[in-house]
């Protein structure tokens, strides 16, 4: 009996042991995770930010004051100890988010969540993140070992910080998953540069494109996606003089698309991925200084993609938003110049079809057979084998969907071409911009630039505005890359890049005034093959409308243009709707809400209820339109937003505009208009039985989510702002303005700026999100702009690393 | 009754103690050692040092947690999920702890049983 007591005693302390002490599905270990001595209770602090540290490699004393808003200003003597120093803060910050981002960027989640990240781990590598960061570690290696120095220096700066951690120091999404941080390397910022050039230049429909053309022919596919629509309003102003290119576009070799049927296509990046930046001149600025705004619209994430840092030597001084993983400010300001980047949105994948010989070692090119190259994927995937996914390369690029993925052809695949492949410096460019002092040196930074392409726009204190579409754009042939192509005929290969020098871009510009917002970069004088990839129509035309409005603008102006909610999309279609919609049919409910969006004057502020009618009513429209593209046999993508709404006002009788599944009545766009209403209605009466009602802020409910899957404990929810997607303020569900900049370019500047989050990326902390609430009033943060390693009343606290010996 | 208060503070003393050296589970190692050495009778075996490990646990996360304005705790109290409540995270906290040291002392019991037998 003893021994028996004994044994089950035994028994049971070896089973709550190893309860406690494991993961069990998403459970945490949860004795190791909410002991107080390593669990997640040593996370309930808020960080320090003062004291000596002494780090490894460093060359010269380092100060960092930190102001009341947890910003960092960085003193370093040299470039090599600043971005130590930014890897450093950046690791104390961000760590966790610094590393998951780039496991994220490398198809590696599988190591961290286990067997459910494997399709999108594979995705990712099948798209050749990796390859392309291999690419680009190798092009530095050969033409400049000076900006790896710097990313190696970084890369010391994180693992100064890491090595120096206790299991209890760890980021509490580590505890919560049961793993631990690895160390830095270069090739992560590679991989991190990746990741957005994934996520900017990362979007093609041309699988999609191939299998509407097959289905629909030409004609309709024109009219449904045309190169240009019948308005334009460019990044670069239409009156701009392009004789000085006399390098023309390569000629059309004839050749016709592939036209495969496409069952599935590869996850994209969000569509909305997008922003605005824009700069006045002097002679337009009310002060007589140019002024500059940015805001790049991302998801809205916790902790934010965002780490505003000020990054200075005695050479140079750059303060901004920065990147964790990416060296030097990426959107901000220095004391001569200030920037910020808006998405340039162009067609950089192209898609081939592959014929392989019989045991796939080779492929046709040019009537010839060409080797194969392989890169073997191991996927490490937790509790679990490893996974060995085996992709295979043409001189296109890798060989995306074959036999084993998303595809049943045995002995073709699709080719993906795509410029993050080509490996390059964008982390120079950067590192340049941070030091330049006039247009010279911006343009100088700009050309090591090649994707994601962006439009950067320009002030300096000496009084130029400029913005440059920058990116290495291939000179395709007229509606090269449309389509799949024949991967064996040469004529279909990139022939040559358009030289950087005949990028497009605008240097004070008679209208006194430079803008973008992701809409077409140039009109159908610019001399090369531009396809429209998804251009913006609508934010661009309310912010060149806004400043060709009046003489003079102010930073207040900056600031109403940032958060303008004007609905131009709504005020396009609605009007037509209302008069051309039957509404001798509705009944009171559906009377009452006619009569609501009636009065709506088209702003998307929290309180209006017109905008969530709108959004509902618009909504189940175009669905209802583009009913002929729901299918499950194919890959389709509908057509644009700005070309809908143009066909229902046009070609209202249009075949199209008959919904497919009743087969005894032909629909026009009026009678959709109708159908649509009543059915929006009956959402919207659910929406307002459910929550009450159905105003702007509470229908959209905007949120920020933590970086694992919106884990409600880590992320907030319902931020009351306006807005929504083709909007200035574009702030849809989850989506939005993730960094708001205004600059202006006194000696030196003076700038605000805010994000919605804050710097620090501990859910303990009181800086973790801090900023949402004034970010979605409107309200911004004044940036000390430290011109001295002199602290100022804004510094509550100084953190000092010193060399170690 | 004077061994379980002698057993319940050694407990914590040698649990702090031991948190230095050890992870997690240095409550258990705890209460094995003071099993062995402090023997108690019946229930007190497990819930004196049951309740030495929650006091210990409870207050010590009580401690770091209020110095914070219990940021982290009232989130961590809506993951597990606990209504969003920090006091009773700190309740959950205390009773985990609590429940590995206390099954590990009544391990610590039968095994000093069988030994002094021998």
């Amino acid at each position: 009996m003893k021994y028996a007591k004994l044994i089950i005693s035994f028994v049971l302390t070896v089973v709550i042991f190893f309860v406690l002490n494991t993961k069990l599905g998403a459970i945490p270990p949860i004795g190791k995770f909410l002991n107080p001595y390593s669990g997640i209770w040593q996370n309930e602090t808020t960080e320090t930010t003062s004291g000596d540290i002494s780090i490894p490699g460093l060359k010269d004393k380092v100060t960092v004051h930190y102001d009341d808003q947890l910003i960092p200003h960085v003193f370093a003597q040299n470039e090599s100890d600043l971005y130590k120093t930014q890897g450093y803060l950046t690791a104390k910050h961000r760590l966790w988010q610094l590393e998951f981002q780039t496991f994220a960027a490398s198809g590696r989640l599988s190591e961290i969540i286990g067997e459910k990240a494997l399709d999108y781990d594979r995705t990712e590598r099948r798209r050749g993140m990796g390859y392309g960061a291999d690419q680009a570690i190798a092009y530095m290696e050969k033409h400049d070992k000076e900006t790896l120095a710097y990313i190696q220096d970084y890369a010391d700066g994180v693992n100064a910080y890491i090595s120096q951690l206790k299991p209890e120091d760890y980021p509490v999404e580590y505890k919560l998953l049961d793993y631990k941080p690895e160390a830095w390397t270069p090739k992560k910022t590679a991989l991190l540069l990746m990741y957005m050039t994934k996520m900017l230049a990362g979007y093609d429909d041309d699988l999609e494109y191939t299998n509407t053309l097959r289905l629909l022919g030409k004609d309709n596919f024109d009219l449904l996606f045309p190169d240009f629509f019948d308005i334009t309003d460019p990044v670069i102003p239409k009156e701009t003089d392009w004789s000085f290119i006399d390098i023309p576009q390569t000629a059309s070799p004839g050749s016709e698309a592939v036209l495969d049927t496409i069952a599935e296509t590869i996850s994209k990046p969000h569509p909305d991925n997008g922003s605005n930046n824009w700069a006045v001149s002097g002679a337009k600025s009310v002060t007589g200084n140019p002024i500059l705004a940015n805001d790049p619209h991302l998801g809205l994430n916790l902790p934010s993609i965002w780490f505003v840092m000020q990054l200075s030597t005695p050479n140079h001084n750059a303060f901004g938003a920065t990147i964790p993983g990416a060296l030097g400010v990426i959107s901000g300001f220095n004391q001569n110049i200030a920037w910020g980047e808006t998405n340039a949105t162009r067609d950089v994948i192209d898609w081939y079809k592959i014929e392989f010989n019989e045991d796939r070692t080779k492929y046709k090119y040019d009537g010839k057979w060409e080797d194969v190259s392989i890169r073997v994927e191991d996927i490490n995937i937790r509790g679990k084998e490893n996974y060995k996914d085996t992709v295979l390369y043409t001189h296109h690029g890798p060989v995306v969907y074959d036999k084993n993925f998303k595809s049943d052809k045995e002995l073709a695949g699709y080719a993906m071409k795509w410029i993050g492949h080509e490996g390059g410096n964008n982390q120079k460019t950067f590192i340049e911009l941070n030091k330049a002092k006039n247009y010279d040196e911006y343009v100088q930074a700009l050309q090591y630039w090649n994707a994601p392409a962006q439009n950067f726009v320009f002030a300096s204190t000496e009084g130029d505005i400029a913005i440059w579409i920058q990116g290495k754009f291939p000179n395709k042939w007229e509606g090269q890359g449309k389509f799949l192509m024949d991967g064996s005929n040469p004529e279909n290969d990139w022939q040559s890049f358009i030289p950087q020098k005949f990028n497009a871009h605008t240097k004070n510009p008679e209208r006194g005034f430079v803008s973008s917002a992701n809409q077409h970069p140039v009109d159908e004088s610019y001399p090369y093959y531009v396809f429209n990839d998804g251009y913006e129509t609508y934010r661009n035309r309310v912010i060149n409308d806004y400043f060709n409005s009046k003489d003079k603008f102010s930073v207040a102006d900056f600031k109403n243009l940032h958060n303008n909610n004007y609905n131009l999309k709504a005020a396009e279609i609605v009007p037509y709707m209302l008069e051309h919609m039957d509404t001798s049919l509705l009944d009171e409910e559906e009377m009452s809400i006619y009569n609501e969006i009636k009065a709506w004057k088209f702003n998307n502020d929290i309180d209006e209820v017109g905008p969530s009618i709108f959004r509902q009513w618009y909504g189940k429209l175009y669905n209802l339109v583009w009913d002929e593209f729901v299918s499950e046999e194919v890959a389709l993508s509908s057509p644009f937003t700005y070309q809908t709404i143009y066909l229902l006002k046009n070609h209202g009788e249009h075949k199209f505009m008959d919904i497919v599944k009743t087969e005894d009545k032909v629909e026009t766009a009026q009678d959709l208009f109708l159908i649509a209403f009543r059915s929006a209605v009956s959402k919207l009466i659910e929406i307002r039985e459910e929550k009450g009602d159905y105003k702007w802020a509470n229908y959209k409910a905007t949120y920020a989510g933590h970086l694992l899957q919106a884990l409600p404990a880590f992320s907030r929810f319902d931020i009351p702002i306006g807005g929504d997607r083709n909007i200035v303020n574009a702030t849809s569900e989850n989506h939005g303005p993730s960094w708001r900049m205004i600059v202006e370019m006194t000696s030196p500047p003076t700038a605000i700026g805010i994000y919605p989050g804050g710097q620090s990326g501990n859910p303990g902390s009181k800086y973790y999100d801090n900023l949402i609430n004034d970010w979605a009033e409107g309200k911004y943060l004044q940036l000390n702009f430290l011109q001295s390693n002199q602290a100022t009343d804004a510094i509550i606290s100084t953190l000092t690393l010193t060399p170690k010996n | 009754m004077k061994n379980n208060i002698f057993n319940f503070f050694a407990t914590i003393i040698i649990a702090f103690l031991l948190s230095f050296v050890l992870p997690w589970w240095s409550v258990m190692t705890a209460a094995l050692a003071t099993s062995l050495f402090i023997p108690l009778k019946k229930a007190a075996v497990f819930f004196v040092p049951f309740l030495a490990i929650l006091v210990f646990w409870a207050t010590y996360s009580f401690i770091l947690s209020s110095g914070n304005d219990y940021t982290l705790a009232k989130r961590i109290a809506v993951l597990l999920p606990l209504g969003g409540n920090p006091y009773i995270l700190m309740l959950v906290t205390g009773c985990i702890g609590g429940l590995a040291s206390g099954i590990a002392a009544v391990f610590g019991k039968q095994f000093a049983l069988v030994a002094k037998k021998r």
